[in-house]
């Protein structure tokens, strides 16, 4: 074989050289604009080598959004496909590798950096801390996510997509039936991603644990805060289970070992196993901190405290240790037998308990309230009958008789994208809009972001109601096509119909963000939404350092208390900060990891070798680097708190 | 930087305390990984395909000797972490040279008994069993290999810059890890080979 040929796509098509040409023009055209408006040292020096966790959330946010159209593009050729019968837009092939796809990127490259950013933005925020605890590794932790990220993306122009669905299940995935590097790219880009989300992990629950303000103890800690100390707990102990299982599979694929294959004593289960092991608590990494958001956004627009602030603790504490005991019910038909099974349907269903208790406290906490109808307000009061329906079902699909009836039909896929997008997108877009003037110092327009919403939220009920009933009827996911006799045409061709009312919706917010950032007045004050948590006690924009005097708290809503009973928060004297330095170690490590990813995708041992032997040099550079952080003097914090629009 | 005279020196800055802690909970992610390490290999042991079987090519004396080899070191870096506590930098970096050494000890050793398992027929691609041996083994000593280098780069720079909160802060964080590794090795022992030979 040619040393070339190992790069070409196994079955090209008139998108697939579309694509490249687009990918090729994009490239160009950043580096043109770049280089026209003189901008190379401003994104280098400022967004490229930065530390700083606000500015890490931003760039977590742009990527999410990037591959939430990514993701959002396969979605619509899907349904476009199987809008009517016997389609042929869309070859058996061509839609395995576009099912694959949107799972993967939806679930690790969209939801997860999204809730990365939110994260990154605003726990140190809330938290009254100044950064994050390790600042150069949540770089680091950003950049391992983005060049896993683009190997991932690249794969389907070069050598092949993956294309035995997101679970990636053996023997499918194995060298027998997908002979394409394809799923030795789904392998790597996963493993390198999910090392950037480990270490995000340890970074978060360190500076939750350590930073907090004085007085912040932790049952005063927001609500959000503690959904992600809890989820930055699932991660540490569920990637590694990842780590592992992608180490075996990449190690069956390019070395020949025996892992997952069914002779020499491999053991297909195994993979789903460990598959699941981590990829049932990956649920509840992207759910708690969405419900963390929410729990934020009804208590400010509802004007009242939340409703049973220990019990959300100790429902998401439940959550996050059940999320470990279920994930035998993702394979209930794979032969475990009744007792096992069993087993596995009650733990299931018993997470729908704390889950339960949380909507009630939100409820509770929008009773008596003064609701004012914000974007974020509505996607949460959106969110709320949606994601109870998808709940719902879900229990029905923890029923194990039952769910050899409708287990991998399109009910499944109802249950978990009405789990998924209320749950996760919802809250994502809710805390996006939400936190957006902190961000960047103007607000979204609300009448604009009010028709995303109703375009969003009906789009959703319409594209996936009907596969309830296509699922019941019979209509297994991931079939290409189907035959008019089935009759399922016109409940996909409903589902399509809704798909393109989300398109509009997402556009909506795209063009929000346009209009905003053109027409949205400035000098907004530090608190626009009356809120109830330290963030808002900050100068809009954020200074580098989040606060000039770290401030002291008294009560869980520090903020509130602050503004309405007179709670004082800054007490102490204005000193110099202590501020990490940037560092350009981050990115090259990350760019370091993408040649070595890429070149075991394609087994080019000699890279492989030269690209690991880089990596570790870059990390006894970091070890012998004399770097002490700078300090920030009294006359600089001052001049910066003239703009401050707190007091 | 702000110096808390009443700590050890590792703890003395809250930058370190935070490095300590953080790298606690990295310990538990490890944990979490060799966790599932055994937990396939206990999936995977009897599943020898045509391949030998555990008891078939284990044998006890490499394996004793880098038990003791490795609980040695265990013993010499907890001596070193004393010594810097009472900050004699000279016995620190003996205990700690000692404790390379005898990591590189066991490291030869177990070299030695891959290529015995391999002369026996027992490759990385013989059966599920195998797999997961020498992935397990192998994580354990990759972990060996790369501490024998990060301890060689924290001496270096406690020669070039003597006893600061920042070197005894990488010296004691270095310290976990190869105690970590030593109760690992110890399961590795337990549950891998007495119950193999069993």
């Amino acid at each position: 074989m040619n040393f070339f040929d190992r790069f070409a796509v196994p079955n090209p098509s008139i998108t697939i050289y579309a694509s490249m040409i687009a990918i090729a023009l994009t490239v160009i055209a950043i580096i043109a604009g770049l280089t026209y408006f003189k901008k190379w040292q401003y994104v280098w020096s400022e967004w490229l080598t930065t530390v700083d966790h606000k500015r890490i959330g931003i760039m977590y946010l742009i990527s999410a959004l990037i591959m939430l159209f990514r993701g959002g593009a396969d979605a619509i050729m899907m349904r476009a496909q199987t809008a009517v019968p016997d389609n042929t837009l869309l070859g058996a092939k061509e839609y395995n590798e576009i099912f694959t796809t949107h799972g993967v990127v939806m679930i690790i490259f969209m939801a997860m950096a999204f809730i990365m950013a939110l994260m990154n933005f605003a726990i140190p925020l809330q938290i009254g801390a100044r950064d994050v605890a390790f600042p150069r590794l949540n770089a680091l932790s950003y950049w391992l996510y983005f060049f896993g990220a683009m190997l991932f993306n690249i794969s389907f122009v070069i050598g092949g997509s993956p294309d035995s669905g997101w679970s990636s299940y053996f023997p499918l995935a194995g060298t027998d039936f997908s002979q394409s590097v394809g799923t030795n790219y789904y392998m790597l880009a996963l493993q390198i991603s999910g090392l950037g989300t480990l270490l995000t992990g340890i970074n978060f629950i360190t500076t939750i644990l350590k930073m907090r303000a004085p007085g912040m103890t932790l049952m005063k800690m927001p609500m959000f805060v503690w959904s992600a100390l809890v989820t930055n707990f699932i991660i540490v102990f569920a990637f590694p289970v990842l780590t592992v299982a992608l180490a075996m599979g990449t190690m069956d694929r390019l070395f020949g070992t025996n892992f997952f294959t069914t002779e020499n004593g491999g053991m297909d289960m195994l993979w789903a196993n460990l598959f699941w092991v981590w990829g049932h608590p990956e649920v509840y990494i992207l759910i708690l901190p969405a419900f963390g958001i929410y729990s934020e956004i009804i208590s400010t627009f509802a004007r009242r405290n939340l409703y049973g602030y220990k019990s959300m603790v100790i429902s998401m504490v439940a959550i996050s240790l059940l999320s470990f005991l279920v994930w035998v019910h993702h394979f209930f038909t794979m032969g475990q037998g009744a007792l096992v099974n069993s087993i596995f349907s009650v733990t299931t269903m018993v997470i729908a308990v704390p889950t339960g208790i949380k909507i009630f406290n939100w409820l509770f906490t929008l009773r008596k309230g003064k609701i004012e109808f914000t974007v974020p307000m509505l996607y949460t009061l959106g969110f709320i009958p949606i994601f109870t329906i998808g709940g719902v079902t879900g229990v029905m699909l923890a029923m194990a008789s039952a769910d050899y009836q409708y287990h991998n039909t399109m009910f499944l896929v109802a249950h978990f994208h009405l789990v998924i997008i209320p749950g996760v997108v919802f809250a994502m877009i809710a805390g996006l809009t939400y936190w957006w003037p902190k961000m960047f110092g103007f607000m979204l327009n609300e009448r604009i972001g009010k028709w995303a919403f109703w375009f969003i939220a009906i789009g959703v009920c319409v594209t996936f109601f009907p596969m309830f009933i296509s699922g019941l009827n019979g209509q297994a996911r991931r079939m290409y096509t189907y035959s008019e006799s089935t009759g399922f045409g016109i409940w996909n061709m409903i589902s399509f119909v809704g798909a393109l009312g989300l398109l509009v919706g997402f556009i909506l917010i795209v063009y929000n963000i346009y209009y905003s950032t053109r027409y949205s007045p400035r000098n907004i004050p530090g608190d626009p939404w009356d809120a109830r948590s330290l963030e808002w006690a900050t100068p809009t924009p954020v200074p580098e350092y989040n606060f000039a005097v770290i401030p002291h708290v008294d009560s869980s809503e520090a903020f509130w208390d602050y503004k309405k009973k007179g709670y004082q928060l800054f007490r102490d004297p204005v000193q110099s900060i202590h501020m990490p330095n940037n560092s350009g170690l981050p990115i090259i490590i990350g760019a370091g990891f993408f040649v070595w990813g890429f070149a075991f995708v394609f087994g080019i041992w000699p890279v492989v070798i030269l690209s690991t032997l880089f990596i570790f040099g870059c990390l006894a550079y970091r070890s012998l680097e004399k770097d002490h952080g700078h300090y920030i003097p009294v006359s600089d914090i001052e001049i910066d708190e003239q703009g401050g629009s707190v007091q | 930087m702000k110096i808390d005279q009443t700590l050890p020196l590792e703890y003395s800055t809250e930058q370190n305390r935070l490095n300590i802690l953080g790298f606690w909970i990295f310990l538990g992610a490890e944990i979490a990984l060799f966790g599932t390490l055994f937990a396939s290999y206990f999936t995977l042991v009897n599943r020898t395909g045509s391949g030998p079987t555990a008891a078939e090519i284990f044998e006890i004396m490499p394996v004793i000797i880098e038990t003791v080899l490795l609980l040695i070191s265990s013993f010499t870096i907890g001596l070193g972490i004393h010594a810097m506590r009472l900050g004699r930098k000279r016995a620190m970096l003996i205990f700690f040279g000692s404790t390379l050494l005898l990591g590189l000890s066991f490291l030869a050793v177990e070299i030695y008994d891959f290529i015995v398992y391999i002369h026996e027929g027992a490759t990385l691609q013989t059966s599920g069993f195998t797999a997961i041996l020498f992935t397990l083994l192998g994580t354990h000593g990759a972990h060996i290999i790369f501490g024998l280098f990060w301890g060689l780069l924290i001496m270096y720079q406690i020669i070039k810059n003597g006893l600061t909160p920042e070197t005894t802060n990488k010296a004691f964080i270095f310290s976990l890890y190869w105690h970590f590794l030593d109760v690992i090795w110890i399961f590795i022992f337990s549950f891998v080979f007495l119950k193999g030979m069993m």
